[in-house]
């Protein structure tokens, strides 16, 4: 069988090292992913690096009211607690609505945001895949990719990113705390994963070595509206056609904060800028939703079988920015 | 055990529970793969790369090397076998590549997890072929079967196409099922072991019989060499129905290794090995009366099968059972392509042609302006329409009225796309059901133990049906004695000689040599203490009746019109099935059934990839099999029907029913929300609202 080293560091710092000092080493917390993929051939790392005993796994209230989530936190603690789902009750939802109790219980939240795409032909070694192995061509490109991207993509690759709870870490603002040999750094989460380009074998902004320590809810999304809503094949257990994460503050009728995110168009959480723009400052109404989604969506690039992704995000959007916006004060 | 004790003669219908039930509960049930015997090893499957070709070579260099690894069985040098009847089973017995999936190479080893190292370091070499993975419209190479499902593959009466065309009210539809795959819980798996020229192979099976017949021809055996265990299945739904490539590669490896072997197919794998609901396009015909009575029915089927064998689904075949026309139709046409092999899957043949002919017959309602069920009901036919018998019994009517009381049918607005509840669309539909009944003979056996307890002997498969409790039933009832008193003895080649569950025939064709077997002990006790019943030339005599079950089922829907998502508010099932024979375990058949129809209409599909030849949707995270959360209020019921054209006991088969017009029944509900004919099954979000969109 294929062999590989286990290692269950003891702090961190051990863990890091152990990391970069060994290419093709991967970090080991829930599994949910990454066993699978060990099953299927299509991870084969030298070590495993257990980092499910760290101390990573706690949910701490910073003085500055931001939130800091440990990496190994579960997703159904993060999804079950109190101060999430009061200030940030996207992130709640978006937990609850990725894959099903059982899986809620071990996946975490660092390894929730490194799971790789489900897309069948990264999983299936007889077929092509550039994000598998590069060089090889992809397989849904013309094959089977209704579940495929319509933003973003490239020749090389059209896989989505397949987590719920990026996409509403990605519209609340929040950051991912990265714990590398050269110390602590922090990306947005809407910056973390990469759009697949010439080099769909990355997924991430991750350098070798680094480890995530944990996300951070910003105090500024604090309290602010938010929602997220997903459309699936099935009521449970399945991944996002379309998703979107909305947050959205409004004072007297005109958008005072915003940020809005899609899940399941492209090959990272879809932070949708053009539409946060349009919006502003504009007045909280369905027709300004209506053309500042439009904006994002304009971008999209539908393959031979998903365009009514593009129609779903749109209505998906609208549907929660207007759910969002209080109703119009009576004059 | 509550609920159990049937004194003298009312066993039978009791709502027994599941004599096995606690065994699988807590795990003590062992399946096919768990016979852990000394010295036991494990063997993985090479899938080919490749959608047509020939193998050129295969280095096994790699794989041997590892460490625990014993064999790689090759097409060069696997042990040979007898041709068999059924291509699928020819594994490794030549280079030749019809699907991409197809079993090239098997490589065995001390553990499950080195013989997939193993596999994996397996070099295969191809030569390739173009290949032709359809669409089956059109078609060039498509042809019409003599036979579909064991029927003629055309019945036609009357001038059809004459009678269509002069018709005052028509309807021309074309419905579409995808490719659908069985997908049971516990995977296609075999463990086989060699004692000199004795075969032992524990398996997966709806049918140990025919599996120990099936190897007895291909490895050139007596039967009585061969024993053929399968005490525990965990789900086939029709794809164990047949024996499959596991079973003989456990045989042939360990044959060749001198050591047991495990085959359990992995989930991946299965999709093209093991057997799908062929994917079918159904033109739908349909001309009448304005007062709803049918003058002209034209039901054209065009599917797929491989080039390994002709597999017909018969979609066809209910439309010569249903209503009364005077010109009939019902005609298949079935196109070879490189592509895996289709097979059974829970009601094959009715499931998808109820679909298309119970939507075509909601949509000709729409155009008459007459209640859906009205309209069956004016259709009813007094003979079967395809074959002229008179039926042994028929109540799909009274399903129909039944349903439609219990449901709230009464009443309702026939108008489509006006119920709206906030961004809900909501709707209701009916669809009738039918399934034939069939019984094939059986042998069983009945003792009487010193102590007053009873043993049956039947080579019964329980594939979760609950074989073991009914037929224990049946015995009590026929040796007219406590349920408790009498044991059951099934899964085992050892036993009476049976035949499969499957067909929904199981307990009809076993329950009536056990009957047979105890009526006779009890009659007869010096005959004891065993009595041996053969039901060959009774329970195949040609009957002179047309015998089906029938049943009726609602469905309302909430369509969501910003994503299209179609859920299931509420689902109804009643049943004209003969005598029920197990409250409890024919509930949950019926159910369970309408819960794998809810996935054919919904959620399910298998998509063929025309690039590669094979289904992407290889597990069950990507292959949608419903919820519990897609599953809301469920409801199945039934009438009770005294037949005595049957068996002894007076049942129809009840495993199948379930399924058949479950599916129509939410499409004609989805077209009531929404005004829209979606006529592609399944109705996910993205077609929903495509069709929402271009409408709006």
């Amino acid at each position: 069988m294929n062999g590989f080293g286990y290692l269950r560091p003891g702090s961190v710092q051990e863990a890091v090292e152990a990391h970069a000092a060994q290419p093709g080493a991967r970090y080991l917390a829930g599994g949910t992913n990454l066993v699978d993929l060990l099953k299927l051939g299509v991870e084969r790392p030298a070590l495993l690096i257990d980092i499910g005993r760290l101390p990573l796994n706690g949910i701490q209230e910073l003085p500055d009211g931001s939130l800091r989530v440990g990496a190994t936190v579960r997703n159904s603690d993060l999804a079950a607690d109190p101060r999430v789902r009061e200030r940030w009750p996207a992130l709640s939802q978006a937990l609850l609505a990725g894959a099903s109790a059982q899986l809620r219980n071990a996946a975490t939240t660092g390894g929730n945001l490194l799971q790789r795409t489900r897309c069948p032909y990264f999983q299936d070694l007889d077929k092509p895949c550039n994000k598998r192995e590069p060089g090889s061509g992809c397989g849904a490109r013309d094959g089977v990719h209704r579940d495929h991207a319509v933003l973003g993509h490239s020749p090389q690759c059209i896989a989505t990113h397949p987590s719920d709870m990026a996409v509403a870490l990605a519209a609340l603002d929040a950051q991912v705390e990265l714990y590398g040999t050269d110390g602590t750094r922090r990306l947005p989460v809407a910056d973390f994963h990469r759009l697949p380009g010439e080099h769909p074998e990355r997924d991430t902004w991750i350098r070798p070595g680094e480890l995530i320590t944990g996300v951070l809810l910003p105090a500024a999304t604090a309290g602010a509206p938010s929602a997220y809503r997903k459309a699936r094949d099935r009521a449970s257990y399945a991944f996002a056609l379309a998703s979107v994460a909305v947050l959205l503050r409004v004072a007297d009728g005109v958008v005072d904060q915003v940020g809005v995110a899609f899940g399941g168009l492209a090959h990272r959480p879809w932070r949708a800028r053009h539409t946060e723009l349009a919006l502003l400052g504009a007045p909280a109404t369905p027709a300004a939703f209506e053309g500042a989604v439009a904006l994002e969506l304009a971008h999209a690039e539908p393959l031979r079988d998903n365009a009514y992704k593009v129609s779903l995000a749109r209505n998906l959007a609208l549907d929660v920015l207007n759910r969002l916006a209080p109703a119009p004060a009576v004059a | 055990m509550t609920g159990t004790t049937g004194t003298t003669g009312t066993a039978l219908g009791a709502p027994a529970e599941r004599r096995e039930g606690r065994q699988k509960v807590t795990g003590a049930a062992r399946y096919a793969a768990e016979y852990t015997l000394p010295g036991r090893v494990h063997a993985w499957p090479v899938p080919a790369a490749v959608t047509r070709g020939r193998v050129t070579a295969v280095d096994t260099s790699a794989a041997l090397a590892l460490p625990g690894v014993l064999a790689v069985l090759t097409p060069f040098d696997a042990p040979r076998l007898a041709e068999p009847e059924d291509g699928t089973l020819a594994v490794l017995q030549n280079p030749d590549v019809p699907h991409r999936g197809w079993c090239v190479a098997l490589a065995v080893a001390e553990t499950l997890e080195t013989a997939r190292a193993a596999a994996r370091t397996v070099r295969v070499t191809y030569a390739t072929a173009p290949h032709d993975t359809g669409p089956v419209e059109g078609h060039p190479g498509g042809y019409e079967p003599q036979e579909a499902g064991g029927q003629p593959g055309r019945v036609e009466h009357g001038d059809p196409e004459a009678a269509y065309a002069a018709a005052e009210v028509r309807v021309d539809v074309t419905y579409r099922v995808p490719p659908l795959h069985n997908h049971p819980m516990e995977p296609h798996a075999s463990t086989a072991h060699w004692d000199g020229d004795r075969l032992t192979a524990y398996t997966s099976s709806q049918g140990g019989t025919t599996v120990r017949s099936v190897l007895a021809q291909l490895f050139r055996l007596p039967e009585e060499r061969i024993t053929v265990v399968a005490e525990h299945v965990g789900g086939g739904f029709g794809s164990k129905g047949t024996p499959r490539p596991d079973v003989v590669l456990a045989a042939l490896a360990a044959r060749h290794t001198g050591r047991p072997v495990t085959v359990a197919y992995p989930r991946r794998y299965l999709p093209t090995v093991v057997g799908h609901r062929a994917p079918t396009v159904q033109r739908l015909r349909l001309g009448a009366h304005p007062d709803g009575r049918l003058t002209a029915l034209l039901h054209d089927v065009t599917t797929q099968t491989s080039r390994v064998k002709e597999f017909v689904e018969y979609a066809g075949v209910v439309s010569r059972v249903m209503y009364a026309t005077p010109n009939l139709r019902s005609v298949h046409h079935v196109v070879p392509l490189d592509v895996p092999t289709p097979s059974w899957m829970r009601a094959p043949g009715e499931s998808p042609g109820m679909y298309a002919l119970e939507s075509a017959m909601d949509e000709l309602a729409d155009a008459l302006g007459v209640d859906p069920v009205e309209l069956r009901v004016r259709n009813e036919p007094e003979r079967e329409p395809g074959s002229g018998k008179p039926f042994s019994s028929r109540h799909v009517v009274e399903c129909l009225r039944e349903g439609a009381r219990r449901f709230g049918w009464t009443g309702r607005d026939p108008r489509p796309g006006v119920r709206r509840e906030g961004p809900l669309l909501i709707g209701t539909g009916v669809a009738a059901a039918t399934y034939p009944v069939q019984v094939a003979p059986s042998t069983a056996t009945a003792e009487a133990r010193p102590d007053g307890t009873f043993v049956i002997r039947v080579n019964a498969a329980d594939i979760g049906t609950g074989a073991r409790t009914v037929l224990a039933q049946i015995a009590a009832d026929a040796l007219g004695v406590p349920l408790e008193r009498v044991r059951t003895e099934v899964g085992h080649s050892d036993l009476p000689p049976a035949p499969l569950a499957g067909g929904s025939m199981g307990t009809a064709s076993w329950g009536w040599a056990v009957h047979e077997a105890c009526t006779r002990l009890a009659a007869h006790p010096e005959e004891g203490p065993t009595v041996r019943a053969d039901t060959t030339g009774t329970a195949d005599a040609e009957s002179p009746y047309a015998r089906h079950a029938f049943g009726a089922h609602f469905a309302e829907v909430a369509v969501d019109t910003v994503t299209g998502e179609v859920r299931v508010c509420r689902l109804l099932g009643v049943f004209a099935a003969g005598r029920i024979l197990n409250a409890r375990t024919a509930r949950s058949q019926f159910t369970g059934a309408m819960v794998m129809g809810l996935g054919m209409a919904l959620t399910e599909h298998s998509t063929l990839d025309p690039a590669f030849g094979d289904f992407p949707e290889a597990d069950l995270a990507s292959y949608h099999v419903p919820v519990h959360a897609d599953v809301p209020g469920i409801e199945a019921d039934w009438i009770d029907e005294h037949d005595t054209h049957l068996n002894p006991m007076g049942s129809k088969g009840i495993g199948e029913i379930g399924i058949v017009g479950t599916a129509a029944a939410l499409g004609n509900a989805v077209h009531h929300a929404t005004g829209i004919r979606f006529r592609t099954l399944p109705l996910t979000p993205d077609r929903i609202l495509a069709g929402l969109l271009s409408e709006g």
